[in-house]
């Protein structure tokens, strides 16, 4: 990374060398040790489904076998879901900004953030050592018994994985509760907090509650497979639905870790694009927490087709149509934000709007799901696959990405080339919509899910289906290339270059190790852009924009 | 590349008397003791779901086998159980007083009370070792060689199961907490906790504590709940 | 929140500690009684109080801020979750007949 002699210090060239990036515990630093590692693991998952699109190309089985077959849709869950969706926003997104957000020099436990990094490489490294010797094939959802008495790949060393990125997931959900309870600048109120901070702190309660329960899960189920102490297994006296109910208590509010901040982002950006508050502020910050709080009482939706009792089934299905409520009041407010607003089609928005429409897609056939009727029909078929992908890719991957395009001139300094990033988002939309929405047709006409081989007349809609995983894949490596490019020729991006609102953009780019000169001091509402317009024009300079 | 010359705005806000082991990104001494506290607390939450998952475990199972729980749980030593309750009460007791003291700034007390903590949770771990080596001479530990003579073997394995699994992880955390307290101890005696400023104490008696509580419930509901059966 | 930083006195360690040794007593001597169901709710019930003592005194929740307070009610309500509605399920199975 270049910094010519006019650069004013910052936390990139602070200090030099691999010692002073892997002992580090500026909360920056660490967000960027995120940003490679999650990089890492996407790209690893996305050879998975490259792999996977190929294989189903054609109806037969004809690029690898089904033992095979099933070892790539596994490790593409593990790898797409515990060690890129989860980690993804808040590792990097949120660990870079939520200090600068409140105003605070770094995290609360700035060692314990440096701790959870590596404890989450640590899991990626079982994963990946799993991988290198053959990988799973029992699906990211390791049900027993077949995990525990029957599969003969590494499902130990995959749930150790598993287990660590939890831990990890763990602790980053304790340093964000307690900093945003602790942190906050004089002056910055709870409901003066930007949504990005409200929409992590939901989540940080989601990865506190939820995850030790899966954690727990998997050590029973090591215990199990590796000492047959049987908690679970039906020859042992155990019974498998209970497996169902720990690994989905945690897996259905898990949604919310990854989609959570997902939402967050997306406020910031409609609003900074929409020069306007955010339509109802105060429901979309509530809304983000109730929808931690509900999503725990719905996972049931999972298990209709187990022998999970029918009066629970009806009880899962009412309660999870409930969650609806809360994310269409996200979905309407940021609509009528856009409403009368200054709208600019700058790159983030443009992944800001895809969002909105994907995410509206994928919430509504997930009330499909939730009917209990329907699941049964097109369970563990195709049309579960495009639901949840149209949620985790459409939804987060797009939040994900906008929000690295928003705040990427903050992180590095540097501006990324317009045209192309206008071109990757079209092309990632364009793309996405292509690979799963055939899905959608392919799970109603009764494709399942996991197989690798197919009958003749669903090769049009799969064919369809692989080529709009090629132009996504495009999309995807575009980004990568000139992100790349512009950390060392990107133009200077100077501090505000959206002239968005938030403390991020009062400081400089990048910011310093401490983030501000000193602790600033609060006295605007969140996105209070008329009020910061009023500021500006009363210092008859340009100032920044919230005193 | 520029030889970096710090910057003023880079700079930890000026230290007017910053009190000895503020952390730099703290304000004062009671937003670090208070962030303290309120972390420890959140961790312990995860603990409670993270146990959570056996105790549910637990009550599905024994639902599902009344009898055979009873019968498994009659199987224990009621006497050692009940000794081990009471010595691991005496360690959160010295375990409190630990950090009464280290409240109050008897830097020699502290070190005394953990030593006396540890040497409890030393006891209780040796009487578990003792119920466990029992255990596996009468063959109740589950796999292949277990061996139960009687009525519903099958339910008393998970009860076993059930059994190691509880306490074999309520007694790693307890070796987790004796080692972290043999370090804090040694920190203790260089003198390195004042009364403004003892968060390592603190949260780790709030651990204790919990740990304690983990076993106050695994008691009655291992040890308890055949007896008026039989 | 200065008040957190109150000092329990150590004659309120040692009643807790008595209260604490007596409930176990107590609970032993309970188990052999034939109450019927109520057995494990004698049980359950005195392990709740020792456990309350605990989290107030030893803890010192009982001086902590409302925060704090929030935190631990929430961690035994989730636990209630976990426990609910997963016997939603178990029990109501029985209802097919």
């Amino acid at each position: 990374m270049s910094s010519n002699e006019t650069a004013p210090t910052n936390y990139l060239n602070a200090d030099y060398g691999v010692r002073s990036w892997l002992f580090t515990v500026d909360h920056k630093r660490i967000a960027i040790l995120y940003l490679i590692a999650v990089t890492f693991f996407f790209a690893l998952g996305g050879l998975m489904a490259v792999l996977i699109r190929l294989e189903l190309a054609t109806p037969a089985g004809d690029l690898v076998q089904a033992d095979v077959y099933n070892r790539l849709f596994t490790m593409h869950g593990v790898l797409m879901i515990f060690f890129f969706l989860i980690p993804a926003i808040p590792g990097v997104l949120g660990n870079f900004l939520i200090p600068i957000m409140i105003g605070a020099k770094d995290m609360a436990f700035p060692k314990v953030n440096l701790a959870s990094w590596y404890v989450y490489m640590a899991g990626g490294l079982f994963a990946a050592w799993s991988m290198l010797h053959g990988g799973v094939d029992t699906g990211w959802t390791f049900y027993t018994p077949f995990s525990t008495a029957f599969s003969n790949t590494y499902v130990i060393s995959t749930a150790i994985g598993g287990f660590l990125a939890g831990f990890s997931s763990i602790l980053t959900g304790l340093n964000f509760i307690v900093t945003v309870h602790r942190m906050r600048a004089p002056g910055l109120t709870w409901f003066r907090l930007p949504l990005f901070v409200w929409s992590l702190y939901a989540t940080a309660i989601v990865q506190i509650l939820a995850t030790p329960v899966l954690a727990i899960t998997l050590v029973l189920l090591i215990a199990e497979r590796a000492f047959r102490i049987g908690i679970f297994d039906p020859a042992l006296g155990g019974d498998p639905v209970l497996f169902q109910h720990l690994f989905w208590f945690y897996s259905h509010p898990a949604v919310y870790i990854m989609i959570l901040p997902a939402f967050g982002v997306i406020s910031e950006l409609v609003s900074a694009f929409a020069r306007k508050r955010i339509f109802g502020y105060r429901v979309v910050a509530a809304a983000s927490v109730s929808i931690a709080v509900l999503g725990f009482l719905v996972w049931g939706h999972h298990m209709f087709v187990s022998s999970q009792s029918p009066y629970a089934g009806v009880i899962f299905s009412l309660l999870s149509m409930l969650v609806a409520v809360p994310s269409a009041v996200k979905v309407f407010n940021w609509t009528a934000t856009l409403y009368e607003g200054s709208v600019s089609w700058e790159t983030p928005m443009l992944y800001a709007l895809g969002f909105i429409g994907l995410f509206t897609i994928g919430g509504l056939t997930g009330v499909m799901l939730a009917t209990m009727g329907i699941d049964i029909h097109v369970h563990d078929t195709y049309f579960v696959v495009a639901h949840f992908h149209y949620v985790m890719v459409g939804a987060v991957l797009m939040a994900y990405l906008g929000g690295l395009h928003f705040w990427w001139p903050k992180i590095t300094g540097r501006m990324y080339p317009i045209f192309w990033s206008k071109i990757s988002a079209l092309l990632v939309f364009v793309g996405f919509n292509l690979t799963f929405f055939p899905q959608f047709l392919l799970g109603y006409l009764g494709m399942p899910r996991r197989y690798h081989a197919y009958p003749d007349e669903f090769q049009v809609l799969n064919v369809l289906s692989s080529a709009g995983a090629t132009v996504l894949g495009v999309g995807y490596l575009i980004p990568l290339v000139y992100f790349f490019w512009s950390m060392r020729y990107g133009k200077r991006a100077g501090d505000n270059p959206w002239d968005a609102f938030g403390l991020e953009w009062e400081t400089t780019s990048p910011p310093p190790t401490f983030n501000f000169p000193a602790t600033p001091k609060v006295t605007l509402e969140a996105y209070d852009y008329t009020g910061r317009a009023e500021a500006r024009l009363a210092r008859t300079q340009p100032v920044r924009s919230s005193p | 590349m520029s030889t970096a010359e710090p910057d003023a705005r880079t700079q930890p806000v000026a230290s007017k008397l910053r009190p000895w082991g503020l952390a730099h990104h703290f304000e004062s001494l009671s937003q670090q003791q208070d962030a303290s506290y309120f972390g420890m607390w959140i961790f312990l939450v995860q603990e409670i779901m993270f146990f959570g998952g056996l105790f549910t475990a637990y009550i599905v199972y024994r639902t599902a086998n009344p009898t055979a729980f009873a019968l498994g749980s009659d199987s224990l030593d009621l006497t050692l159980g009940a000794v081990n309750t009471a010595v691991l009460i005496g360690s959160s007791l010295t375990m409190a007083l630990a950090v009464w003291a280290a409240q109050t700034g008897r830097r020699r007390t502290i070190v005394v009370f953990i030593i006396l903590t540890i040497l409890l949770g030393g006891v209780f771990l040796g009487i578990k070792t003792v119920e466990y080596g029992h255990k596996w001479h009468e063959h109740h530990v589950p796999g292949p060689s277990f061996h139960w003579d009687g009525p519903e073997a099958r339910g008393v394995q998970m009860f076993f199961n059930l059994y190691f699994a509880m306490t074999g992880l309520h007694a790693l955390h307890m070796v987790v907490g004796m080692a972290i307290l043999a370090a804090v101890a040694v920190w203790a005696w260089r003198g390195a906790f004042t009364p403004g400023n003892h968060n390592l104490v603190e949260g780790l008696g709030l651990y204790w504590h919990f740990v304690d509580i983990v076993w106050i419930f695994l008691f009655p509901l291992l040890y308890l709940l055949g007896r008026h059966a039989g | 929140m200065s008040e957190r930083h109150h000092v329990t006195g150590l004659a309120v360690y040692l009643a807790v500690f008595l209260a604490l040794m007596v409930f176990t007593a107590v609970t032993v001597w309970a188990s052999f009684v034939h109450l019927g169901p109520f057995n494990d709710l004698v049980a359950m019930a005195i392990a709740f109080t020792k456990a309350t003592l605990v989290v107030l005194f030893f803890m010192q929740v009982r001086h902590a801020s409302r925060m704090a307070k929030i935190t631990v009610v929430a961690g035994f309500l989730w636990l209630a979750i976990l426990f609910g509605i997963t016997l939603t399920d178990y029990f109501s199975r029985g209802f097919l007949g």
